[in-house]
């Protein structure tokens, strides 16, 4: 296979390719570092269901919609825009279709998950869609809602039955709050299930009272309600951006700053404060910065906000976030006070965001000079086994929580 | 003293060539032939560790301004090839190894010896 470069001189040509090969170095530092001692949760692992198309497709019940998807597969990824590949720079994207797998009855991509796990000595992950994090800007309502609950039954039935180390999250609908709740209602309990999805690219307040029988169903169920975030290009403000860094630095975080601040000027957290409410995918500098922008104003508007009973800062706090994209700035100390604001030796969960371009791997966390050993292993594992109530005794007979 | 890696023979490289040789049992080391000069650098990003002697070469990517200061387009520059890093994208010079973005950090470099028809990298 040809890979596309600047010039015919320096041309690229690969016969075959190896998830495990590309991350020789990852198994190189999961050695150095034993991690394989202690349990590592990806709290943001991805595969591409868009390759699984047709299948999740014979899923569709609605014989209209089944036809067009037939007919239109690329749907459910149409819209955002982008260049995440950068060009071919990132060669795990158009080599991944050369990629070999076993034909035994496992899912392909359950396969390629387990070969970047076990290279960077990951034991289990929660699995997003990629193509459908885009799903929630489609205008007609009953299209999300069709490959929502296509995807939950595929997700239920063919991926996460293969291997306990996979778990995953309810696709919840959100641009219809009814078909949310059954999706909700009907996987929130299946095998395998950890979590509730709202992918964060949309355009519905957090706080509609059509939300709140939903919420309520998920603290009942104790498990965790998770925002992954997104890019949207074609958002008017994010069109005003003419390079992919720019609405992928501002379009994954400022999504989740919405639904964050509308979080929690409408007192959810009080409202639903057993619902642990992780973020996902806007990296970690945007909380100081909005901590301290709402704790500024709420000090003098605190009448607009009457449900809360401690600063927004502290609500914040009590939130989970997952790690990657997480900045690296080369004064660390900057980094370390993002840690602190955010409570992360409890409240942080490690997320490498494989095998998309900006992933992240263990040692982003490992390494970090200014965490024990004990915030370590929480952040890669314990905080995640924690909120997600993940049984890890196949791996690891005698785990006990820091 | 350092240690003589055997990489092969000169007359196996053309213009663009790169071969990875081992460097002992846990690292490797890229060697190129790039606009008639060799390099050679660990095949080791000091981002994340990614392996980047295994990704592209690619030419620096440069902004066109006129003198109005308006925006031409982009091209690349040929004379100025990068070592494109496969697991992020960062990008190296390799003249001297270091990251494009930030010349803080930077590829370990390695020199390389031709002696005859063979090819050493000095590690």
């Amino acid at each position: 296979m040809e890979l596309a470069t600047s010039d015919r001189y320096h041309a690229m040509s690969v016969d075959s390719f190896d998830t495990e090969k590309l991350l020789t170095n990852a198994a190189r530092q999961r050695d150095a570092r034993k991690l394989n001692e202690f349990p590592i949760f990806d709290a943001d692992a991805h595969h591409y269901e868009s390759e699984s198309i047709s299948e999740i497709i014979e899923y569709i019940d609605d014989d209209i919609l089944n036809h067009l998807a037939r007919a239109n597969p690329a749907i459910i990824s149409s819209g955002r825009g982008g260049y995440q590949p950068m060009g071919g720079r990132i060669t795990r994207y158009p080599l991944r279709k050369i990629e070999e797998t076993p034909a035994d009855g496992v899912h392909r991509d359950v396969h390629l998950s387990r070969r970047w796990m076990d290279a960077m000595g990951i034991d289990y992950i929660g699995l997003f869609p990629t193509g459908m994090l885009g799903i929630g800007l489609i205008p007609q309502v009953e299209v999300e809602v069709q490959y929502a609950r296509a995807y939950m039954r595929w997700l239920t039935e063919k991926i996460l039955p293969s291997d306990p180390r996979v778990k995953g999250y309810v696709f919840l609908p959100f641009n219809s709050p009814e078909a949310a709740y059954e999706i909700a209602t009907e996987f929130g309990d299946k095998e395998g299930i950890v979590g509730f999805l709202i992918t964060s690219p949309r355009y519905k307040p957090v706080h509609d009272t059509a939300y709140m029988k939903t919420y309520s169903y998920i603290e009942e169920t104790g498990k965790p309600l998770i925002f992954h975030s997104g890019l949207n290009w074609n958002d008017p403000l994010m069109s005003v951006t003419n390079r992919f860094i720019a609405a992928h630095a501002l379009g994954f975080t400022l999504y989740n700053v919405i639904h964050m601040c509308n979080w929690i000027c409408n007192a959810l957290n009080e409202r639903f404060p057993k619902i642990p409410v992780v973020w996902t995918e806007s990296g970690l500098a945007w909380v100081p910065w909005l901590a301290q922008r709402l704790d500024n104003d709420y000090k003098m508007r605190s009448s607009e906000i009457p449900g809360l009973k401690k600063l927004p800062s502290e609500y914040m706090g009590d939130m989970y976030y997952t790690s990657q994209p997480m900045e690296m700035p080369n004064d660390l100390s900057f980094l370390e006070s993002t840690f602190k604001m955010i409570n992360a030796e409890t409240q942080l969960l490690y997320a490498s965001d494989y095998p998309h371009w900006d992933a992240d791997m263990p040692m982003t966390i490992y390494d970090l000079p200014f965490l024990d050993e004990k915030a370590k292993r929480n952040i890669l594992g314990g905080n995640a086994i924690r909120i997600f109530d993940l049984d890890v005794s196949d791996r690891y007979p005698n785990y006990k929580a820091a | 003293m350092a240690k003589e890696i055997l990489v092969g023979k000169a007359s196996d490289f053309k213009e663009g060539d790169k071969k990875i040789v081992p460097n002992g049992k846990n690292s490797e080391i890229g060697v190129y032939l790039v606009h008639g000069n060799w390099y050679a650098y660990a095949n080791l990003c000091p981002h994340q560790g990614g392996p980047a002697c295994e990704g592209l070469l690619m030419a620096k990517v440069e902004e066109v301004i006129a003198e109005d200061k308006t925006y031409q387009g982009m091209r690349f520059n040929h004379d100025e090839m990068h070592i494109v890093c496969p697991w992020h994208g960062w990008e190296f010079d390799i003249a001297d190894g270091q990251a494009v973005a930030d010349r803080k950090w930077s590829l370990r470099k390695f020199e390389v010896e031709v002696r005859g028809e063979d090819v050493y990298v000095l590690a």
